[in-house]
């Protein structure tokens, strides 16, 4: 890639605007559509970009796989942990309205947790899948 | 906390996955999950009693009340379930650590241990929710962590082994999900309750009735109904030992669960039976299951897969139950779900005691056994004993119940199909233990296999034993069960 001037100059412009919108899609997730989900694959798919511009191994350089992992084991836990919490106050698992002053409140907070529980592990885990292909056949740090 | 029972059983290996995935080494993951079983079993024999008492237990996840939300629903048959599914994963998971360090390797242990927990998470969910949607979920949890698990065998083949399952395993699910969203097409409803109580004003459209063809075709791939069986002797023989024992104990045994609940909750009897051709196309298929596969088992030269053939085979015993349509049908089959889940458990796991000593587990390991590993090798004699259905063991329980359900029916042909089978288990269990007593040791300088497995292997005979002669528990669970389901399952 490194003759691809224009690819990587483009490339490196979208990639922050890319985490922008991952990171909007993820926040906005309960008032409009969105959610973990799409979030986390957004999000990753700017690190794919890095990869495909500057090899596997620039882009793990910054995403490590050892953090990956327990980002991802991070995101399970906090999804989980939040239905524990709603155990511990006394009502049923992911039950939202007790977590909160009111239950409103309380609902908004399960919810974005849980949310971003669920886009911490869906983006990490993207990111695992895709540098496990990725870096097979690997030479000098170049996808080719 | 006892009202919480229904999810905490879910939420101990839920929660225990991703902390043991992130441990270093092979011990500390074993502690942790092997505790975690334990407690899941703690909570499901709980929920067991109080289903006894009260008949059904529902939790409602998040307190969204059913239809809107998912709730869990458990009544007898799948706290019966539930209590075999973690039983066997707190005897597994003690016997894994020698294993897991042999066969799997101290690197990958930690991502092993997390695998294991995920595919009881995965069974237990099947098991206890009662969402038709959530099944699915739950389904390809269990799924992929079963993918995972039989890739990580020692030998190469173990990769075929879990691609072919993954395909195999992939069209079942898919065909159960096509099902699926016929009836929520047709009904607006996911909720198995729900369906139950909405479908019978449908029964004639052709989707309910596509519906219904679909979803037992799916579940019957992943509990290796014969002609569907072909992905399971690999995906049993080429996985780790305390794998396999997992496996062939419970995994085929929750796909039968998910049938029954189908077949009779959800659709119901006179829908199943009475306008669908169930029985016409089960019983041919159970019996043509049992008696190929049991003569197919007779010429392996492997014997950890000639117990995967056998397994086939008791499948079909355990459909051929269902297909009878009646309260003792059920009832047998129900209870052969159970005691084949001690037995095959059993079984398995003595295998991965001789692989540990002998490195393999082909008929020429097992050669003079009985003097080199006694402990190991009289483990098998039982266990076998048990699985040919010899009186005072579990086998013998489930196949008396089974035969008397189909006496009750007339169903003479049936008796003899049930006994012809048996006798094949007895050639081929008889010719491990011919090789076993007589054969010459290959190397008599082998040692005993370590208590680490012994332990864990022995309680399970002596589990196979004690319901064998204590039959009260089982046999009036089964049959509460049974009359749960007969009636439509639908207890308020």
């Amino acid at each position: 890639m490194n003759n691809h001037m224009i690819l990587r100059v483009v490339g490196k412009f979208l990639i922050p605007y890319i985490m922008l919108f991952g990171l909007y899609v993820q926040f906005h997730g309960d008032f409009g559509p969105g959610g973990g989900f799409q979030a986390g694959v957004i999000f990753a798919s700017a690190f794919v970009i890095h990869t495909l511009l500057f090899g596997v191994r620039e882009t793990q350089k910054i995403a490590p796989e050892w953090i990956l992992k327990a980002v991802s084991s991070a995101g399970v836990l906090l999804y989980a942990g939040v239905g524990v919490a709603s155990l511990f106050l006394g009502a049923n698992y992911l039950d939202y309205d007790v977590l909160g002053a009111y239950p409103v409140a309380g609902q908004h907070l399960g919810i974005i947790l849980v949310e971003f529980g669920v886009g911490l592990t869906v983006a990490s885990v993207i990111m695992l899948i895709f540098f496990t292909f990725a870096a097979r056949g690997e030479v000098d740090g170049d996808v080719s | 906390m006892l009202m919480h029972l229904p999810v905490l059983v879910v939420l101990a290996p839920l929660l225990g996955a991703p902390v043991v995935a992130l441990m270093r080494g092979s011990t500390w993951p074993w502690v942790l999950s092997t505790l975690l079983s334990w407690f899941s079993l703690l909570c499901a024999v709980l929920l067991l009693v109080q289903v006894q008492s009260q008949g059904l237990v529902i939790y409602t996840m998040g307190g969204w009340e059913a239809p809107w939300g998912i709730e869990y629903r458990i009544d007898f048959a799948n706290a019966l379930l539930l209590v075999l599914i973690t039983g066997l994963a707190s005897v597994v998971l003690p016997y894994a650590r020698l294993s897991v360090e042999q066969e799997v390797g101290t690197e990958r242990a930690p991502m092993f241990y997390a695998a294991l927990l995920l595919l009881t998470l995965g069974l237990c969910g099947i098991t206890a929710t009662g969402d038709a949607f959530n099944i699915f979920v739950f389904l390809e949890i269990s799924s992929l962590a079963t993918y995972t698990l039989i890739a990580m065998g020692r030998d190469r083949r173990a990769l075929t082994a879990s691609f072919s399952y993954l395909i195999m395993g992939t069209i079942g699910a898919t065909f159960y999900l096509i099902g699926i969203g016929f009836l929520y097409v047709m009904t607006g409803t996911l909720n198995l309750a729900d369906l139950a109580g909405r479908l019978p004003a449908i029964n004639e459209s052709s989707t309910v009735r596509t519906a219904f063809a679909f979803i037992v075709t799916g579940i019957c791939l992943k509990l290796a109904l014969f002609p569907l069986h072909l992905w399971l002797p690999n995906a049993y023989t080429y996985s780790p030992s305390a794998v396999t024992a997992l496996l062939g104990a419970t995994a085929t045994k929750v796909a039968v669960y998910v049938l029954v609940r189908f077949v009779f909750t959800v659709f119901g009897i006179d829908f199943s039976f009475g306008m669908e051709p169930l029985a016409e196309v089960l019983i041919p298929l159970a019996v043509i299951g049992l008696l190929s596969a049991s003569t197919v088992s007779i010429t392996q030269p492997n014997i950890k897969r000639m117990l995967a053939y056998s397994s086939v085979a008791q499948i079909g015993y355990i459909v051929l139950g269902i297909a009878m349509g009646t309260a003792m049908g059920l009832t047998a089959a129900l209870l052969h779900v159970f005691n084949h889940g001690l037995i095959k458990g059993a079984l398995f796991m003595v295998l991965g005691a001789v692989m540990y000593r002998m490195g393999g587990t082909s008929l020429s390991d097992m050669q003079g056994l009985a003097k080199t590993m006694p402990l190991t090798f009289w483990a098998f004699v039982i266990g076998g004993l048990s699985l040919i259905g010899v009186p005072l063991t579990v086998g013998f329980v489930s196949k008396w119940h089974l035969i008397l359900a189909a006496i009750e029916l007339g169903w003479w042909p049936i008796v003899i199909a049930i006994l012809v089978g048996s006798m094949l288990a007895v050639v081929y269990v008889g010719r491990v233990i011919e090789a076993g007593f007589f054969g010459e040791a290959k190397d008599p300088t082998r040692r005993e296999a370590p208590a680490g497995l012994l332990i864990p292997v022995w309680i399970l005979i002596f589990a196979n034993i004690y319901f064998g002669i204590d039959t009260r528990l089982t046999v009036d669970i089964a049959e509460a069960a049974a009359a749960q389901l007969m009636a439509g399952g639908i207890v308020r």
